[in-house]
């Protein structure tokens, strides 16, 4: 069993699992920085792949594909904006319509834009993106020499390198630029920030947009890379793992830790129906671990917050 | 004329869209360089002159001019523009960043227009905090400092953003007494510097220590303006604490019999570490009113929190009819027939989108009368709150109504309706008539009367001297977390000797107070 886990193919496949999650999480950390709960995360991740790979498809081209799919990430986020700060909706009820268009809307769009009427293609665009407009693989020279480490870090696709790197810029954004600033001070209290002239609206705007970008990225991901196209419930939950991933990591390096544990229970996953264990089985492993992970999350803060207590109760005498 | 004075307001008034006149003709004068105290009791309307002052309210009538021009000051951001700067009695900080960064909020400096440059926000906090002597830890995040410090990093915000005039709310109301001096010295300094500062308090030594020159409101109106040095203690009271007597009970001699809640020696210690109630001890008997006056701010509210289980007293003892109250449930309390009219009812005393129906029987839903088996005797219910809604002389359309939509008066008659009828030995009645119309007023204050004469013990905590100076059999009155006085006959008291204690001048000695437990 450990011989399973312990290869390869295995970690390399983690990784590629890893990428979505981590890009979902990253928005979700961005959003809640900035005092907004996105639950509709998954629906603009399905928004965004499906108008990804049609782009893909029509302009032959998976540059193209992805930054339609950037765009729309940012068109839905900055429409979901626009009703929860400016028409005043229910955050949670706003991010559920985005789920439900998500899921439910996109099927429609599909069979208006490619008029497909029959057959599996009718909910998926999974016929139409062939092996030449998926998103390219980067071997990294040297690396991919060294023995186990380089057929694991070698040969993803250049878009998981980059989610990596974005770990680290997302940090920079918010901890090391005036609009992270910005955006961390009006998610705590907007009245400080307002009350010396920071425009709320504007900066939750800007907080919208940046996980617009990430979403779009994750969207991508799946169509024009990891799925070969879209198809109706490609996403099986992974926009609300990274709600979980982003309550256990909270910072952009702990939503990274966080969505590597979730990376792993796929990866896991899969290895296991491989090798013949019941699938219905395999496939409760990721929820279940995030059921645990979020269980020690909650301890660990309650624990946290005890023993800050206890520390300013003693200040005090 | 226009060179000596910073600021000038004149003539300013102030009424709201509901009808409230906060601020009538008041004018303030305020002197380059001098500590200007604005005194009045709560509800004065020093607020909301100081709101105008820095733009988050606008004067309906009146002028206000800055360095002798005329301005107007639509906003917080075009106050700061004219120099000038507000500390919050609130703070107004985001705890998870540092107090740098909580300074450069909104003015944050830039390495290449991108990065923030966060050395340069700490070199500026620096700066300034050695320039004014205001001691901050830079790289603290803002959760982590105490409260004297958060003050510091309030002062400084508004210091870097070039204000030259500083208005002061409360500012010593959440500092311990080793924090006040300290803010004091730094005040007095900024003043050496050549800064404007506007002081709003009502604690009468720090007024007294700090300032040079004051401004007294009352009831929305300038009672004056007077040289620190050229008044005393008693004549500012007399000036703040006056009032008009509008209403007059009627009322006989209370005939008090046995204790029903005892206190003894109540201590208890907020959150930030202020011993807000220091040795409280008082008995309320069966058939009398005692109340309890006070600058609001002294004690009293955690004092009602620990009589009606929303908070725990750190030491001493309440017992009501000889059963210790300590880790009791609201419904518990209610069960030992404890009654509440909570300061703030829309929070605590109704539940707005409820009918009026729903709120009255809320305390009393669960009793067999009102039930048949698993579901409620509605007639029953009716019948009770139709009863109730004449008895106290709700004005609504229906019992159907949501207590919500009806006005201030009205809720509060729901509230009084259901706390006054469900058999209460002990009522404790927190500011009964804040904010209420006469009708509704006078109504509760002789219902209170006409209970305490049926023997029932009532506890009255009122802001409102008019109120507890008519309403009370005998009286106490709380300064700085203790009881400075204790009178046994509120009749034959006079406004000035209340203001005195209330003011902190003057207290009893231990014996004369220790007369309100009767032992």
């Amino acid at each position: 069993m450990l011989q399973l886990i312990i290869s390869e193919d295995f970690f390399f496949s983690m990784i590629r699992i890893t990428a979505p999650i981590l890009l979902a999480t990253l928005a979700a950390i961005v959003c809640e920085k900035g005092g907004i709960s996105n639950i509709g995360l998954e629906g603009t991740m399905m928004l965004a792949a499906l108008f990804g790979s049609l782009a893909s498809y029509y302009a032959h081209s998976w540059v193209v594909g992805l930054l339609v799919a950037i765009l729309a990430g940012v068109v839905v986020s900055a429409l979901m904006c626009f009703f929860i700060y400016n028409l005043q909706t229910n955050m949670i009820l706003a991010g559920t319509a985005v789920n439900m268009i998500g899921s439910g809307g996109t099927i429609f769009l599909v069979k208006v834009i490619t008029g497909l009427t029959e057959g599996t293609q009718m909910t998926s665009t999974t016929g139409l993106i062939t092996q030449d407009l998926l998103m390219p693989t980067i071997d990294i020279p040297l690396i991919k020499d060294i023995p186990f480490i380089g057929p694991v870090l070698s040969g993803h696709c250049f878009l998981t390198y980059l989610t990596f790197i974005l770990v680290f810029v997302t940090w920079v954004i918010l901890y090391k630029t005036p609009l992270g600033l910005n955006i961390r001070s009006v998610g705590e209290n907007p009245n400080a920030a307002s009350s010396v002239g920071v425009s709320v609206l504007k900066v939750k705007y800007y907080t919208f947009i940046i996980g617009g970008v990430f979403c779009g990225l994750a969207g991508a991901f799946m169509s024009i890379y990891y799925a070969m196209g879209w198809s109706q419930g490609m996403l099986a939950g992974r926009g609300f793992i990274a709600l979980a991933a982003q309550a256990m990591g909270i910072e952009p390096v702990g939503g990274l830790f966080a969505s590597l544990i979730f990376g792993f229970a796929q990866a896991l996953r899969i290895k296991f129906s491989a090798v013949g264990i019941d699938s219905n089985i395999c496939s409760t492993i990721p929820y279940i671990i995030t059921i645990i992970g979020l269980v020690v999350f909650a301890i660990r803060r309650i624990q946290n917050e005890k023993k800050k207590r206890s520390a300013e109760a003693l200040n005090n005498k | 004329m226009s060179e000596e004075y910073v600021i000038q307001m004149k003539e300013i008034t102030k009424v709201y869209p509901n009808g409230v006149i906060a601020n009538q003709g008041v004018n303030l004068d305020v002197k380059r360089g001098e500590i200007h105290a604005l005194m009045g009791e709560n509800g004065a309307g020093k607020s909301t002159l100081m709101k105008m002052l820095f733009g988050l309210e606008q004067p309906t009538t009146g002028q206000i001019l800055v360095n002798g021009e005329e301005v107007n000051l639509t906003s917080p951001t075009v106050a700061i523009s004219h120099g000038i700067g507000m500390v919050h009695q609130h703070f107004m900080l985001v705890p998870n960043l540092t107090v740098a960064e909580n300074i450069v909020l909104g003015m944050t400096p830039t390495k290449s227009g991108i990065f923030m440059d966060y050395e340069k926000a700490v070199s500026l906090t620096e700066e300034y905090s050695k320039k004014f002597n205001l001691i901050v830890d830079a790289n603290a995040k803002v959760k982590d400092i105490p409260v004297g410090m958060k003050q510091k990093v309030e002062i400084l915000k508004a210091l870097v953003r070039g204000a030259k005039i500083l208005i002061l709310d409360e500012p010593t109301a959440v500092l311990t007494t080793q924090e006040t001096v300290e803010l004091f010295k730094e005040l007095k300094n900024l003043k050496n510097q050549g800064y404007t500062l506007i002081f709003i308090s009502h604690k009468l030594n720090e007024i007294m220590e700090i300032t040079d020159r004051m401004t007294i409101l009352r009831g929305g109106k300038s009672q004056g303006v007077y040289n620190t040095k050229d008044v005393t203690p008693q004549e500012i009271s007399r000036l703040m604490v006056g009032r008009d007597v509008i209403l007059k009970v009627e009322k006989d001699k209370a005939k008090p019999t046995d204790e029903v809640l005892r206190v003894r020696d109540v201590e208890f210690v907020n959150d930030w570490g202020k011993k807000m109630l220091d040795k409280v001890s008082f008995s309320v008997r069966k058939g009398e009113i005692l109340g309890i006056a006070g600058v609001e701010g002294n004690g009293q509210k955690e004092l009602v929190d620990i009589l009606f289980g929303f908070n725990t007293a750190n030491a001493g003892t309440v017992e009501v009819n000889g059963v210790n109250i300590k880790g009791l449930n609201q419904k518990q309390l209610r069960d030992l027939n404890i009654s509440l009219v909570p300061e703030d009812r829309m929070i605590y005393g109704i539940a707005g989108a409820a009918s009026i129906e729903e709120n009255v029987i809320s305390d009393r839903c669960e009793k067999p009368e009102y039930n048949k088996g698993p579901i409620f005797n509605m007639n029953a219910i009716h019948e009770t709150s139709d009863q109730l809604i004449k008895d106290y002389t709700v004005l609504c359309k229906s019992r159907d109504q949501k207590v919500g939509m009806l006005s201030g008066g009205n809720i509060q008659k729901v509230v009084v309706a259901r706390e006054f009828s469900n058999n209460p030995k002990l009522i404790i009645a927190d500011q009964p008539t804040r904010g209420i119309d006469v009708g509704a007023t006078e109504f509760i204050r002789k219902k209170l009367v006409e209970l305490s004469r049926s023997g029932i013990a009532v506890l009255l905590v009122s802001a409102d001297l008019n109120e507890v100076m008519e309403l009370s059999d005998s009286l106490i009155v709380m300064h700085g977390g203790q009881i400075a006085a204790y009178f046994e006959d509120t009749s034959k008291l006079t406004d000035e000797e209340m203001g005195r204690y209330m003011l902190g001048i003057d207290k009893q000695s231990p014996e004369q107070i220790k007369e309100v437990c009767h032992e």
